[in-house]
């Protein structure tokens, strides 16, 4: 196990390099003056060009810029915003949010997700099934941000069950809705996987020997079928975290929740590129790390996984 | 070669050989033999040849043709492509005939879904924005299946260190959600300052490949291993010929499946990325820039939000419901032999 | 029979007549989307206490379902529609939910086909044992140490630790000891033993089946054991109950269905057994040959034209470790043979002896390490590619699994015509005659052209890889486990065609089986292989005669109904 969790760790390092790479490469390698880009096209001062300038080397070759925006990277020396805050402080204070947004969603998603997926997969073909099922497919065909929307009219403002929009501090209360909406996406997804899997292993040979045994039916579902099927479940959650996160853009533009996400979509909005740089490569390190999490989580749930 | 954990045989094989003489009951057993009649004896293994030769695509369309899931979406989607590609024939009011007099109104005769906070016929704006939705998700999923499915393709085929780099540079793409590398890619000057149609395709088609790449490679890999691949290279057909002949139109059956559902969902990655305004230029009409320049007055007029919302979403749900009762049809295990 | 061969049974008095299970005129239907197919119809069959019941069939004949029936574990679209199912004395036809689980596990234990699927892969080998133990409430104090008898009296060794193990580190042969140890965990009065070892190797097979004979006869336990293979029925049970298209055709005691088969299937059935046939054979009573397996050995031209000659061939396998290291394994080592022209020679080994692996080298799908194949004396390697384009013409293989070995896209037609096409071989006209012609020689009707394989069944399949294979006139026919996935009848179908055909094109066979039994029916040389190794090469008649080697020997007698003596 050990030399597994040590194996999946090097798999991952030219995940984490090549990733920040191509951010780096899509910035600062693409046509154009990357300072325009830095700048976002707008006017800019010339001491804020030369501070760019000094952030991100920009006099060096690409490959030195490369590794010295990485060692900033680690050090967590992100540079400053155009109002002069230091980008790591900005995220810091952002940060925090967004994980509980996302944590919240990844609770409802796979509480809702697995509970109804179970029932569909054991009840297949009936009243429910088809159901749930249709209603999946709708939530994944309407988009995100017009859902959030519905939502936060319809129990936000007609209702008044939770407030529109999130405060300052948002507090968890506050964020029940923003994370539904989050969640909602994946929710589908997770549900209709868990259908599948279920759907799959309820015919397996094993599942049959263990009914032959005499167990009764509720412990043939709870020990054969459902560990089972929970295994790709749980290894999209785990991966959902980092995307969650990532997805998180619209739902706190329209809830006005003050994560990771409205500092990405503020500082694109004002071209603010070393912050978005900055916010984008500190969430690639979050999805790595989510999926070597995952990574471990399946190798503890599929003995067959350990050996390899 | 899988090796074997455990030794196969377990007791000393040496023990002296038995001669088994079969069991023998001290029970009268009953010698029962059914009327002839009963079971006519047929001749082994004939041919049934009463039955219509169908292909494996003419099986999976008789079994789809009669599905209501299926019907309702295929009629819908030529309906949105008729939509897309003649709006003319759909409207006669003009979408970009704007007055600010009729701003927010409702629907009144000849105007039936109302007017935009412009003044813009609502309706007519639906039809004619079809088209930017329908042209971004086709050209990206073409884009995507040509590279991604090419690519996956000849990794799985071929393996070794092709394979290696592509499941790699897979995992570096998968490391940047969708939205957050559009948003990225969309808000270079590059792109940022030439905005149209074919820069969403573009980057697009750069987040959606690599999903692609690996459905074709698992499917390719699925497929090379087939005892057919094996007697058609023995038969002398060369490795790239096989890898064309039969090897491709094998793994043909999950890639149209995840192209039809991701079709869908690239429309609705369009519309996100114009509501966040790094998707079309508002100089084009769209479904996603109508819907994001309602957001404004989405408390006290929703209806102007929802009707384009409603229009993509049927739209999606079309491939996505399309896409799902395809692959029910072309599912193995639903297939009989 | 001599009184000496009377094997002695635990349970032989003759008190208790009341039958253990009793099936009266069955019904089962299932529902599919073309419609209800009647499974079974009108089965009865009855199994005394502690008796050996065997029901064979073919696939499709309704022996599982009949079976799976008694312990309501019928897939959800089957459902009993008339008849009764008695077990000791109580209807079971229609119990609810609630007596159906206290009767499993306890009353009625199954033992599974297939060791892989059977066992659920993310719980220990122990765990699964002991909630079997729970579930019926024997469980106890000291379950581990009940778990470890449990499994140690099913013949697994250092049961203690083993079952602290994953089913993944368990060999094939284990996982069904593990299996039988589950089906018999809670000294069940009666054991379903479905096709218990046909997954396995036949020297496997032999062990768990003897030991499994031991177990039951010691716990009393009566056998309800589906087979397709007749051999094995008879020597392991005291009546045999014969099923066909969903129905008994005949039903009676073992020996004497095979002695004197009345029922015209039966009698197919036993003439196409290919392991009572080789027995048949060496007690010269061929004269019960019926027409179906008429399989008579042409008379060849003994020359000395070696078309295929195979010197020191080996091939080593890199294992990958994992971390960049790698092991050697030697799947292929040293072997030699020659295959003289219009002749078959088989080469015979249980999985893993690297038999399938030559047959690769031999169609130059695969490099061989050292040593070379030489073909109508040419060496093999480093041949040009148009070279190896020519060799393609002359040796052909067919394969052993009839769902994979056609292209689901092509129909029969393009199927068969692709080896001329590659070849350019005439054109469309002369082509269209070519592939008629070809499914005249696998007597499939001209109408299969059109069709595709997915509306073939296992058998015509083949027939088609066949034709296929003979489409460009080869020499030489490599034969991988060509029969093996086939009901007895269709493989003794299958064997009569190839002895056919080699006959009239004079033919030349590389036969790579499992089934020591098959070959005496085809092969003129026979070569045995085991981890890699000849162990024993030599005529066919020497080596069933006259084996030299021990590994031979043990094949030799771990053919079911071998020893029989009829």
């Amino acid at each position: 196990m050990i030399l597994f969790t040590f194996k999946r760790f090097l798999q991952l390092i030219p995940v984490f390099f090549g990733a920040t790479l191509l951010v780096y490469f899509l910035v600062f390698a693409t046509p154009g003056d990357p300072i325009a880009a830095l700048s976002g096209g707008k006017p800019m001062s010339p001491a804020v060009e030369s501070a760019l300038r000094a952030q991100y080397n920009l006099d060096q070759p690409f490959w030195v810029q490369y590794f010295l925006y990485l060692k900033n990277l680690v050090t967590f020396d992100l540079g400053q915003t155009f109002s002069g805050q230091p980008v790591a402080d900005v995220i810091a204070r952002a940060m925090p949010v967004t994980a509980r947004l996302a944590v919240m969603a990844l609770a409802i998603e796979a509480f809702f997700g697995i509970i109804f997926g179970v029932i569909a997969g054991l009840k297949k073909g009936k009243l429910f099934d088809s159901t749930v099922l249709v209603a999946s497919l709708i939530v994944i065909a309407v988009p995100t941000f017009v859902l959030g929307f519905v939502l936060q009219f319809i129990v936000g403002v007609k209702l008044d069950w939770a407030k529109p929009t999130v405060g300052s501090t948002a507090p968890w209360g506050d964020l029940i809705l923003p994370a539904t909406v989050l969640g909602l996406v994946s929710l589908a997804y997770v549900l209709r996987l868990t259908r599948t899997s279920i759907i799959e292993n309820k015919q397996a040979d094993y599942v049959r020997t263990a009914t032959a045994k005499g167990l009764s039916r509720r412990r043939v579902v709870m020990v054969h079928i459902l560990r089972n099927s929970l295994i790709p479940v749980v290894t999209f959650l785990g991966a959902d975290l980092g995307t969650l996160m990532g997805g998180a853009i619209v739902t706190e533009g329209i809830f006005n929740v003050p994560g990771i996400g409205n500092l990405v979509y503020q500082a694109v909005l004002k071209g603010e590129t070393p912050t978005v740089v900055a916010v984008v490569s500190v969430l690639v390190v979050v999805f790595v790390i989510a999926n070597l999490v995952v990574d471990l989580l399946y190798a503890w749930l599929d003995p067959r996984i350990r050996l390899v | 070669m899988s090796e074997n954990p455990t030794p196969e045989i377990i007791e000393p094989t040496a023990s002296a050989p038995r001669v088994r003489a079969g069991k023998i009951s001290s029970r009268r057993i009953e010698h029962y033999v059914a009327p002839l009649e009963e079971t006519p004896l047929q001749s082994v293994d004939k041919v049934d040849e009463t039955a219509t030769p169908l292909s494996m695509w003419a099986q999976a369309w008789r079994s789809l043709r009669t599905q209501p899931l299926f019907i309702i979406s295929a009629a819908l989607i030529l309906l949105v492509i008729a939509v897309a590609a003649f709006p003319g024939l759909f409207t006669s009011t003009s979408p970009t005939s704007c007055s600010l007099e009729f701003a927010r109104q409702g629907p009144s005769a000849g105007h039936p879904l109302g007017f935009t906070f412009q003044g813009c016929d609502i309706y007519a704006r639906i039809m004619y924005g079809a088209q930017a939705s329908v042209l971004v998700g086709l050209f990206t999923t073409i884009a995507v299946v040509v590279f991604g499915g090419i690519l996956g393709a000849l990794a799985g085929y071929y393996g070794g260190w092709l394979d290696a780099i592509l499941a790699r540079l897979a995992d570096i793409f998968f490391a940047l959600p969708l939205i957050l590398g559009a948003i990225i890619i969309m808000q270079l000057p590059a792109f940022r300052e030439n905005r149209s149609i074919w820069t969403v395709i573009i980057t697009l088609a750069i987040f959606g490949w690599p999903q692609m790449a690996r459905i074709t490679r698992g499917a390719v890999i699925e497929a090379k291993s087939s005892d057919y691949v094996m007697a058609s290279r023995s038969l002398g057909l060369s490795k790239f010929k096989t890898l064309v002949k039969h090897v491709v139109p094998n793994s043909l059956a999950p890639v149209i499946v995840v192209s039809t559902i991701s079709l869908g969902i690239y429309i609705v990655a369009e519309a996100t990325l114009s509501f966040l305004g790094l998707g079309l230029p508002p100089s084009i009409m769209s479904w996603g820039n109508d819907i994001a320049s309602a957001q404004i007055s989405v408390r006290n007029n929703p209806e102007i939000l929802m009707w384009p919302a409603l229009a993509l979403s049927i739209t999606v749900l079309s491939f996505i419901m399309l896409g799902d009762a395809v692959r029910d049809a072309l599912d193995p295990k639903s297939r009989k032999g | 029979m001599s009184e000496l061969l009377k094997k002695p049974t635990m349970f032989d008095s003759a008190q208790d007549d009341l039958p253990l299970l009793e099936i009266r005129d069955l019904a089962i239907t299932f529902t599919t989307p073309e419609g209800p197919v009647n499974a079974v119809r009108k089965a009865h069959l009855t199994v005394m206490p502690g008796e050996t019941v065997a029901i064979v069939g073919e696939s499709g004949s309704g022996k599982s379902t009949t079976a799976l029936s008694a312990i309501g574990l019928l897939p959800g679209n089957g459902k009993v529609t008339a008849g009764q199912i008695i077990f000791d004395g109580e209807d079971i036809t229609h119990a609810d939910e609630k007596r159906i689980i206290e009767l499993r596990g306890s009353s009625i234990g199954m033992v599974p086909q297939d060791p892989m699927s059977n066992l659920n892969p993310v719980w220990k080998i122990g765990f699964q044992v002991q909630e079997t133990l729970k579930a019926n409430g024997l469980a106890g104090s000291n379950s581990k140490e009940r778990v470890a008898q449990v499994l140690s009296d099913a013949g697994l060794p250092d049961a203690a630790k083993r079952a602290g193990q994953y089913p993944h580190e368990f060999s094939g042969g284990m996982r069904q000891r593990a299996l039988i140890a589950i089906g018999l965990a809670c000294r069940p009065r009666l054991l379903i033993a479905d096709e218990p070892t046909s997954a396995l190797d036949v020297t496997v097979q032999q062990q768990i089946l003897d030991h499994l004979d031991t177990m039951t006869s010691e716990l009393g336990t009566a056998v309800l054991l589906i087979t397709h293979d007749l051999g094995l029925a008879a020597e392991r049970a005291e009546k045999i109950v014969v099923m066909y298209k969903g129905q008994v055709v005949e039903s009676g005691p073992a020996l004497e269905i095979l002695r004197n088969p009345v029922h015209p299937y039966t009698q197919r059935l036993v003439a196409a057994a290919p392991s009572l046939a080789s027995k048949r054979l060496q007690s010269q009573r061929t004269e019960v040959a019926e027409e179906i397996n008429a399989v008579v050995k042409a008379e060849h031209e003994i020359t000395d034209d070696d078309v295929l000659q195979i010197k020191d061939l080996t091939k080593v396998f890199k294992i990958r470790k994992g971390l960049g290291r790698s092991e050697d394994f030697t799947a292929v080592d040293n072997v030699s043979l020659s295959v003289k022209r219009g002749t078959t020679t088989a080469i015979v080994g249980e999985s893993g002896s690297g038999k399938s692996t030559v047959a690769q080298m031999v169609l130059s799908l695969l490099e061989p390490t050292s040593g070379s194949v030489i073909f109508d004396g040419q060496e093999m390697s480093n041949r040009s590619e148009k070279d190896l384009f020519k060799f393609r013409r002359r040796v052909q293989p067919i394969f052993q699994d009839p769902y994979g070995s056609l292209d689901p896209m092509y129909s029969i037609y393009r199927t068969i015509e692709e080896p001329l096409r590659i070849h350019g071989i005439g054109n469309a006209k002369s082509r269209q005659t070519r592939v008629k012609e070809l499914l005249e020689h696998v007597s499939m009707p001209s109408s299969t052209m059109h069709r595709f394989p997915n509306e073939l069944s296992g058998g015509q399949r083949q027939r088609i890889a066949i034709a296929r294979a003979l489409a460009l006139n080869p020499e030489v026919i490599i034969c991988d486990e060509a029969v093996s996935a086939l009901d007895v009848l269709v493989q003794a179908q299958i064997l009569n065609l190839l002895n056919k055909l080699q006959e009239e094109l004079n033919l030349t066979y590389l036969f790579i089986t499992h089934d020591l039994a098959v070959v005496r029916q085809i092969a003129d040389d026979v070569c045995v292989m085991q981890h890699g190794r000849v162990v024993e090469y030599a005529t066919t008649d020497e080596v069933f005669n006259n084996p030299q080697s021990e590994y031979t020997k043990n094949l030799l007698r771990s053919i079911p109904g071998a020893t029989l003596r009829l």
